[in-house]
């Protein structure tokens, strides 16, 4: 696909002046957003937003520099390379770092840059935005409020290129409704959030966004705090790919490598439940992070994580396989273009079970359903594994929902969940996040409450 | 950055559609960091980011536009794109008189970090690593981070402000794992001051790595947190952010005004235990979150939220103030030239009380001692807020004894600011903090006095 011409040209004009014996990469990105948000039934915020800016990595002598600037003003890219390679003086020598190399893996063919979105008039962007809100007031009279409900589009086009001969070019579009309201009864609020995402407008669901935060708020009125003790949980799609977040985080080659996984030793062992296939791969169109190529520009690919439980490999970026003995598994993952890449996983899901979540519900039985997580950054340790975090939710009795719960917490450890998942829901959902959500069924999960 | 002339034409371009308002803010940063991890000195990065933020109110509607141009055609540009988005009754042309304001800012940076030799920065993580490996056998692994910027930002306004500042940051954080028989615990200690390098006269890096190896060290032996309510004693300077998330953001005027806080309305009212005296300060000298000016030209100024117990003031941005008619209090802050400001908190601190500390434990038959909280969030429209604990203790009959894994706390913020039942006479501010708000991080402090709150839920595992 051809796209980023011109960024590409600004790589190739830094990448000529590279010295002998020294690898350098140049990424180059370029993006705009508008953002609209309404408020009571006007525009109360629109935002015209254009980023650009460059990265270099230099490696030279096994050590490695590197500067980014955001700008992509000639004055400004011209000291990049000097001052990456001025840093990188100062490293330890390092024999694994390095960049990437071709690899002859194909590069997958995606379609994720969709011109329709550059045509929309900012005047419907703004309607949608309006619309949104009052959908969501419209949705239910317990809806007293609605704190931001806002429309997000933006296109991004990047680069990367290096010495090692690397050429990748991509580019994409995105748009999405978000919505968060209160609701009120009594003296009591509750807040819920909902959204939809898509790469053009066409994707985008107005009333679902709109349902869904309506239903989020107005279900938790009335909660009450649940007693303390163990507990099965169902997790709801959206916490789901939360955890599969934190736990991908385990299986990163860095995590790895350094010696900061509780999986670290455990290659070809059961660290989960028969249940669990959890696999990472960006080149599901449906991923909101698809994407033809990591962040040191190879091509993109499908790695299982976890086959029926037993742990098969971890992702690696070309620095982290090199120094495990392996290849890249294509997933350096990079914020853009102010940062280096580092080994992550891109876009986790778990192989869907058969049940849907209220087919769930009824085998369950009696236990809690965790519609939402709070915490999650600072109650789980990655290291450790330690799992606590705050919690809403409702009470499952009987096999069905019932009395909504809050001001709890769940808690575990990421080993121990993985063992007690006793069902993946039929439920998979791609959310805004490099995991899907899906329904999922732990045992065994301490509540702390009263 | 920008010839006040320029300023004056954007600012005229930002007004043709008949907006009430128009501000230019630009920004220059600089940044450099460099990293030790697995006795390496992994990488040193540096980074520069260079733009400016228009901003156009008419009546309720905000247009925002941001460029990396700082040409009098690219302000221009965007100024024209603001406006555009922010459509007034009128129209037609405005001058804008200029008038620059003097600002004094309460940090004095003795040494501009980007004079100070890389070798010097590269020295301090190597210290710091042998500090931290040094500390016990145990210590498996430690990466050391050291971090610093020069922020220079002009805010110029068609009220007629213009008014500068200079923020310069310095930061040094060490994580350290340790393996035993339990698995492996992590630990963790920063340092941040808003000068320069010399904050390493008056901080000694080999401290900080050896605070967060003993960290990682003493949660080898730790016991599985307990669950349920429990009385809860906190540090000095360990919980700071346990009021940030717990009362500070119900108290930042956007939310209010929203609805979506749970002190909407309750401005004179008894709302915390008459212990309790909470304060936000931008001009505390050198702490995380101390400036000259805030992200619209404000002056930092130091705001009494609650007086012994009772709600005296929220935190005000420009929009807000404008809207109820008062003064903005210093608390406009944005992450960046991309961004548009909003109300946010500085340091953000609980006054000492009159309780000595090994009283309130000494008091206190069975809960936990927290050493040092994580990171947390909380719910602004409920008060629900929860938050890790990084190192903590059992207490039991009057006595501090065993650590306790990590785990998080759960509660109420207006709860638990009237279950304040103890506030010692000691007194320490507590790690640098980002605050993220609607996707934007901006550096604030925080701090408190030993304290206790009379019952919150523990989210262990333990029965």
């Amino acid at each position: 696909m051809a796209a980023g011409g011109d960024l590409t040209d600004l790589a190739d004009r830094i990448i000529a002046r590279a010295k002998d014996g020294e690898q350098v990469e140049v990424v180059v990105g370029r993006s705009r957003h508008t953002e609209v948000r309404a408020y009571e039934g006007e525009v109360e915020s629109l935002t015209a937003a254009e980023n650009q800016g460059a990265g270099v990595r230099v490696v030279s002598g096994d050590r490695q520099g590197f500067a980014y600037a955001g700008s992509l003003d000639d004055d400004v890219l011209g000291e990049l390379l000097d001052e990456a390679r001025d840093n990188a003086e100062f490293a330890t020598p390092d024999e694994w770092v390095g960049l990437a190399e071709p690899d002859g893996v194909p590069v997958p063919d995606l379609d994720l840059y969709r011109p329709s979105l550059l045509d929309v008039p900012t005047g419907r962007k703004v309607d949608l935005a309006l619309e949104l809100e009052r959908a969501v007031r419209g949705r239910d009279r317990r809806i007293t409020g609605v704190e931001s409900a806002e429309f997000v589009d933006g296109s991004g086009e990047r680069c990367v290129v290096t010495t090692t001969g690397i050429r990748s070019e991509s580019r994409s579009t995105s748009c999405y409704l978000s919505a968060s309201c209160l609701a009120t009864a009594g003296d009591e609020t509750q807040t819920g959030f909902g959204f939809s995402v898509g790469r053009e407008l066409d994707d985008l669901d107005l009333d679902e966004a709109a349902a869904d935060a309506a239903h989020r708020a107005t279900r938790l009125l009335g909660s009450v705090k649940p007693a303390s003790g163990r507990v099965t949980v169902v997790l709801d799609p959206f916490v789901t790919a939360q955890l599969l977040g934190v736990i991908g985080g385990t299986l990163s080659g860095s995590a790895v490598v350094k010696g900061r996984s509780p999986f670290a030793e455990r290659l070809g062992e059961d660290v989960a439940s028969a249940l669990v296939t959890l696999v990472d791969d960006p080149t599901n169109p449906s991923a909101y992070t698809a994407a033809r190529a990591d962040g040191e520009g190879l091509a993109s690919r499908r790695n299982p994580l976890i086959e029926r439980g037993v742990l098969r490999q971890f992702v690696h970026d070309s620095s982290t396989a090199r120094r495990s003995g392996t290849r890249s598994t294509g997933n350096a993952v990079r914020g853009g273009f102010a940062s280096t890449p580092s080994a992550g996983c891109r876009a986790l899901s778990l192989e869907p079970g058969v049940d849907d979540q209220p087919a769930l519900l009824r085998a369950v039985g009696e236990g809690v359903l965790v519609s939402s997580v709070i915490g999650l950054h600072s109650g789980v340790n990655p290291v450790s594994g330690d799992f606590s975090t705050g919690a809403e939710g409702l009470r499952i009795q009987r096999g069905e929902l019932g009395q909504p719960l809050r001001e709890f917490t769940v808690a575990s450890t990421l080993q121990r969940m993985l063992h007690d998942v006793e069902a993946v829901g039929s439920d998979v959902e791609w959310l805004p996040m490099s995991a899907a959500g899906v329904s999922l069924v732990i045992r065994d999960v301490t509540v702390s409450g009263s | 950055m920008i010839d006040e002339d320029v300023i004056g034409r954007v600012l005229g371009t930002a007004l043709r559609t008949g907006a009430d308002f128009a501000e230019v803010f630009a920004e220059d940063k600089r940044t450099s960091s460099a990293v030790l991890d697995d006795g390496r000195i992994e990488e040193l990065s540096s980074g520069r980011d260079r733009g400016a933020g228009i901003r156009v109110v008419a009546g309720e509607t905000t247009g925002y536009a941001h460029t990396a141009d700082l040409s009098e055609a690219g302000l221009r540009s965007a100024a024209e794109a603001a406006a555009a988005a922010a459509r007034g009754g009128g129209g037609g042309t405005r001058t804008v008189e200029l008038t620059r304001r003097p600002t004094t800012n309460p940090n004095v940076v003795a040494i501009d970090p980007a004079t100070v030799p890389k070798a010097r920065k590269v020295d301090l993580l190597r210290r710091a690593d042998e500090a931290a490996r040094a500390r016990a056998g145990s210590i498996r692994q430690v990466s050391a981070r050291y971090g610093d910027s020069r922020r220079r930002i002009l805010v110029a306004n068609s009220d007629g402000l213009v008014a500068a500042d200079d923020q310069t940051r310095t930061m040094f954080s060490v994580a350290v794992v340790a393996a035993g028989d339990t698995g492996m615990q992590t630990g963790r200690q920063s340092v941040g001051r808003t000068i320069g390098f010399e904050m390493f006269d008056a901080n000694d890096v080999e401290a900080v790595a050896r605070s967060a190896a003993d960290r990682a060290v003493t949660k080898l032996r730790a016991r599985p947190a307990p669950s349920g309510e429990m009385p809860v004693v906190i540090g000095p300077g360990g919980g700071g952010v346990l009021f940030h998330e717990a009362c500070g953001h119900g108290l930042e005027a956007d939310l209010v005004a929203k609805s979506a806080s749970v002190y909407k309305g309750r401005q004179g009212e008894r709302v915390a235990s008459p212990l309790v005296t909470l304060v936000d300060d931008g001009t505390i000298a050198e702490e995380w979150g101390a400036f000259g000016i805030d992200d619209e030209g404000t002056p930092a100024q130091r705001n009494v939220l609650i007086r012994d117990g009772v709600l005296a003031d929220y935190m005000w941005d420009f929009l807000r103030a404008r809207k109820e008619g008062r003064a903005r209090s210093g608390n406009g802050r944005r992450q960046s030239y991309q961004h548009l400001p909003m109300v946010r908190m500085t340091n953000t601190v609980i006054l000492p009380g009159d309780d000595r500390p090994e009283d309130i434990i000494a008091g206190t038959e069975s809960g936990i001692y927290v050493a040092q909280l994580g990171g947390g969030s909380v719910n602004t429209a409920t008060g629900d807020f929860v938050f890790g604990m990084w190192e903590a203790y059992l207490i039991e009959n009057g006595e501090i004894t065993d650590p306790i894994r990590e785990s998080n706390l759960v509660g109420n913020g207006p709860k638990v600011l009237l279950d304040v039942d103890a506030v010692g006479d000691d007194f320490a501010m507590g790690s640098p903090g980002t605050c993220g708000k609607d996707g934007q991080g901006v550096p604030v402090g925080d701090g408190v006095p030993t304290l206790r709150v009379r019952s919150m839920t523990v989210g262990g595992t333990a029965a």
